[in-house]
């Protein structure tokens, strides 16, 4: 994989790497030129009219006519200049795309505080779920279908795509398109509560190949264990109350509250791009949660820790 | 008149010295503290609503310090989510309802009643108690602050974030219930405005010699009354929602959460304006007197007032752009987003085309003036861009936003207020601000203001969210980040100052003359500050400018009596007189009533039959307030 490092990714209107965003990009250097344009025409002015050398003598009908004559061209300059940025917003608006005609639909359920990712199945393979990362392939227009559950997030890759809300009771969507391999953050754009600030999802774009390859991979069940403590920690996980949150295919952890397990390993980062998936960063986390992530819904589960160890190394095999 | 009051007295009968003694006798506030508790003089309670409302301001801006402390670098621990969280919305809840709304407000409650020439503003009773209501919805939120119950769910309190499955406890009861204490005190202002000015206008100030900043308050309170009721539904839906078990806003029960963005922003859009126009009126006054000359495009300035205030109801959906909403309505909203900015750039177009003719006078009102067109011209720019939906799909939501609006909120009105407050400071208390230290002030302020936001422009195309209580060391966002809250301590340097120089000047700043400005307007026509009575003699209005017109001989009305509080009523549009009415005495009750409602208001938080019970504490209060005088009020 070529990403660097694990929670970063682009994020930045500035830095488009995808249909959407390239076209919305071109619409803002383009308004905030001629607002740049606009605004110092009327600096300029107001310097002039401050500083300008006045005549000693009475001001005289005349100039105050010349005054009319140029507030009234001022004004029409500005109902011209704004119909031509609001026809500019329009078309860009038509070129973004209507979501409807992607090739690929994912479903993104926004959590408190978390993103749930549903990828359907077909008559061929079956449907998979994972969390806080969406793998995409390049070059590809995707169809986000964007369900709410709890209260209003709001799903945003800026290198990719505008945001939208999600919204408990509406069904939102959003076209998502990469046109080159790499890395892609998000993060939640409407405040949501405690942990709105560590909400982040990863968008992987990656070449179809690859994509199909990661697809069928998420698609299988849970690896069993080779390694020693690993199989002691999926044990330990499935007789603490882990399983009653979390789900692992392939065994008797069938809990539907929190992230779906099965391929955690897998994925770059844990807590919503909060940390880099490592054995340690996942033994921190499930030590103690709450001070890495103040008022999340997942609780302390006590552990020995051999236990702690066990289950880290379980969850990091989970690939 | 009448021959059955034939032996009033009045003041055609006695000279200058008589008049002024036997007015200051029945108008006069009664010293001591009942008398304070129970006046209705219009400047006693506009004084204390705009200390009340700069107090405001004062504690909102330490919120921001404390969350710029916070903000400074990536991932600090200093404040923790729940306490960042109440931060923030304290912040916006308290400057917009507690601060720039009700300061507005507070400036006309002082200012309208003398710029049209007449002796107290109407509904004095009224008055009193939006004072005392406003007093103790700003408490509620403040002491809940300080018992940890601050609300926590942002200045727009989304459900059902807000609602009673996500909000535990009373924070989001506590936000919604104050929304109702100052809902109501900013609705009975605007209704006292609209009256006093239709009404209470001074003989001859027709319809088109009315003060650019009485028309601008004129077209805010209209705004007022149209926008607020909207809010009080939705937070009125809410507490039943949480109270109750209703389902407004519960999706699985039929309810719809964007009913309640809906109503929010149907009142929450116009707020801008209502806290935005009056600036424009206050910019008008001060670009005036400081060009020596009046304001260029009179018509169109009132035209455009108009404009902007019907327009933006037209507004609010583009609060919504990423929520899901129909695209064909969406562009619709994004037509008339832009088309607002039509009016607000004829009335930049006009001032500049007043300095440009006139000859400007480089005082510190002023230099607030141009420090409000430099950045509310950004603050509107920017307003463009959020207009258009893609553009908005990018910002919204991010430090992009929150720059924007404090450009327009700041730079737009705060700005003005300043300058006003900086000019109108002799008529409130009869000294002069220090022009030494003003300059600091503005200068401060000025630089503090842009360098704390305008880099938070860039953060929000860089992809930073608000109301994050952090953010990860990877983000590139620590410069700015930093940047800013270096900044923020200059800007906060220039509010010190500023509160220093109010406390000084009001103590040991210069004695102002009754018009130290030679500006034209009739609050300038009475001493500094006012009588209790404003004018011993109302005067007579010949043109828009009664001061520059004839400044030696302002004409005044005769025959008003001088044995009780009257004052007088005219017509819509020439101001012709047509009555003489009796204006209130001072009375307690108004604060009672206030008392009452307030206990009813904060115990239905905690139980629908406060409703009940809390009723007749409130009509005890009413039927002490309206108990009939006996006397005949109005005389033709």
């Amino acid at each position: 994989m070529a990403v660097a490092s694990a929670c970063s990714g682009k994020q930045s209107a500035l830095d488009p790497h995808g249909g959407p965003a390239i076209h919305v990009e071109h619409l803002i250097i383009g308004i905030v030129a001629v607002c740049t344009v606009i605004w110092i025409v009327v600096i300029v002015v107001l310097g002039l009219a401050l500083l300008r050398s006045r005549r000693a003598g009475a001001e005289d009908a005349n100039s105050e006519g010349r005054l009319t004559t140029v507030v009234f061209a001022a004004v029409a300059a500005s109902v011209v200049i704004i119909a031509g940025l609001t026809i500019a917003s329009f078309y860009t608006t038509r070129n973004i795309g209507v979501p409807g005609s992607a090739a690929l639909t994912i479903t993104v359920r926004g959590q408190q505080w978390w993103w749930q990712v549903f990828y359907a199945g077909s008559d061929a393979s079956r449907g998979f779920q994972t969390a806080n990362e969406i793998h995409i392939p390049v070059g590809t227009d995707v169809q986000v279908r964007l369900e709410g559950v709890d209260v209003i997030h709001s799903f945003w890759v800026p290198s990719l795509a505008g945001k939208q809300d999600v919204v408990p009771g509406r069904s939102n969507s959003l076209l998502l398109r990469a046109e080159k391999p790499g890395a892609y953050r998000g993060q939640c754009a409407e405040f949501c509560g405690l942990q709105h600030s560590h909400m982040a999802v990863l968008v992987i774009a990656e070449a179809p190949a690859d994509f199909e390859r990661w697809a069928a991979s998420q698609r299988g069940d849970a690896l069993t264990p080779a390694d020693p403590d690993a199989a002691a920690g999926q044990v330990a996980f499935l007789a603490k109350p882990c399983s009653a949150c979390h789900t692992v295919r392939g065994t008797a952890a069938k809990g539907t509250t929190g992230p779906d397990l099965t391929h955690i390993g897998g994925r770059q980062t844990i807590a919503a791009g909060l940390l880099e998936t490592t054995r340690g960063s996942l033994a921190a986390w499930i030590a103690d949660p709450q001070t890495l992530k103040p008022g999340n819904n997942m609780p302390m589960v006590p552990l020995t820790s051999v236990e702690l160890q066990n289950i880290s190394a379980y969850m990091e095999s989970l690939k | 008149m009448t021959s059955r009051n034939a032996g009033a007295l009045r003041d055609t009968a006695f000279d200058a010295a008589e008049i002024d003694r036997r007015l200051a006798a029945i108008w006069s506030t009664t010293p001591g503290v009942w008398g304070a508790l129970a006046t209705v003089d219009h400047k006693v309670i506009g004084r204390r609503y705009i200390t009340t409302a700069f107090v405001f301001l004062a504690l909102g801006g330490l919120l921001s310090l404390l969350m710029r402390l916070q903000l400074a670098q990536p991932e600090a621990r200093f404040i923790g989510p729940d306490r960042y969280n109440q931060l923030f919305t304290m912040h916006g809840t308290n400057m917009m309802f507690l601060f720039a709304v009700p300061v507005m407000q507070a400036m006309a409650v002082y200012l309208v009643p003398l710029m049209v020439g007449t002796r107290n503003i109407a509904f004095p009773r009224l008055n009193a108690f939006s004072y005392w209501m406003y007093l103790a919805g700003g408490l509620l939120l403040w002491i809940a602050f300080v018992l940890d119950t601050g609300p926590d769910v942002g200045w727009f309190a989304y459900v059902p974030l807000s609602g009673p499955q996500y909000a535990a406890g009373k924070r989001a009861d506590i936000w919604a219930q104050m929304i109702t204490f100052t809902e109501v005190s900013a609705l009975a202002v605007a209704v006292e405005i609209v009256v006093t000015v239709f009404k209470h206008r001074a003989p001859g100030m027709s319809l088109d010699r009315i003060p650019l900043f009485v028309w601008s308050m004129l077209v805010t309170s209209f705004v007022v009354i149209l926008a607020m009721p909207a809010i009080m539904v939705a937070s009125t839906a809410l507490i039943l929602d949480r109270l109750v078990e209703t389902h407004f806003f519960n999706p699985a029960e039929g309810g719809d959460v964007l009913l309640w963005q809906h109503l929010f922003w149907f009142f929450g859009h116009p707020e801008v304006y209502i806290i935005f126009l009056p600036a424009v009126g206050m910019v008008s006054t001060i670009v005036a007197t400081f060009t020596r000359r009046p304001v260029f495009g009179y018509l169109a300035m009132v035209m455009a007032l108009i404009a902007t205030g019907i327009l933006a109801f037209g507004l609010w959906v583009h609060h919504m752009f990423v929520a899901g909403l129909p695209r064909l309505g969406e562009s619709f909203f994004t037509a008339s987003s832009m088309a607002i900015a039509v009016p607000a750039g004829l009335q930049i177009f006009c001032w500049l085309a007043t300095i440009w003719a006139g000859r400007p006078i480089f005082t510190t009102p002023f230099l607030f003036a141009i420090g409000f067109i430099v950045t509310f011209v950004i603050g509107g720019l920017t307003g463009v861009m959020v207009a258009s939906v893609p553009f908005d799909t990018q910002v919204h939501d991010t430090y992009f936003v929150v720059a924007h609006f404090h450009y327009v909120l700041v730079g737009g009105a705060v700005f003005p207020l300043l300058g006003a407050l900086y000019y109108w400071f002799p008529k409130l208390t009869g000294r002069l601000m220090s022009e030494t230290r003003g300059r600091w002030v503005f200068g401060l302020i000025f630089v503090g203001f842009n360098l704390t936001f305008f880099p938070m422009h860039i953060l929000g195309l860089q992809g930073m969210p608000r109301r994050i209580y952090t953010y990860q060391p990877e983000m590139p966002w620590s410069g700015l980040n930093m940047f800013i809250s270096l900044s923020a301590v200059i800007l906060a340097g220039g509010f010190l100052l500023f509160f220093i120089d109010v406390i000084r000047s009001a103590r040991t700043g210069a004695v102002a003359s009754s018009n130290p400005w030679e500006a034209s307007t009739l609050e300038w026509a009475t001493s500094s500050p006012p009588p209790p009575y404003n004018f011993a003699r109302l005067p007579v209005v010949g043109g828009l400018d009664p001061l520059s017109d004839r400044r030696d001989v302002l004409p005044v009305a005769a025959g008003l009596r001088v044995d009780r509080r009257e004052l007088l009523v005219s017509s819509i549009v020439e101001a012709t007189p047509e009555a003489r009415e009796a204006s209130s005495g001072d009375s307690i009750w108004p604060l009672l009533a206030a008392i009452a409602t307030t206990a009813t208001l904060i115990w239905s938080i905690f139980t629908p039959w406060a409703v009940v019970w809390g009723s007749i504490p409130i009509a005890i209060a009413l039927i002490g307030w309206f108990w009939p005088k006996g006397v005949p009020e109005d005389e033709s």
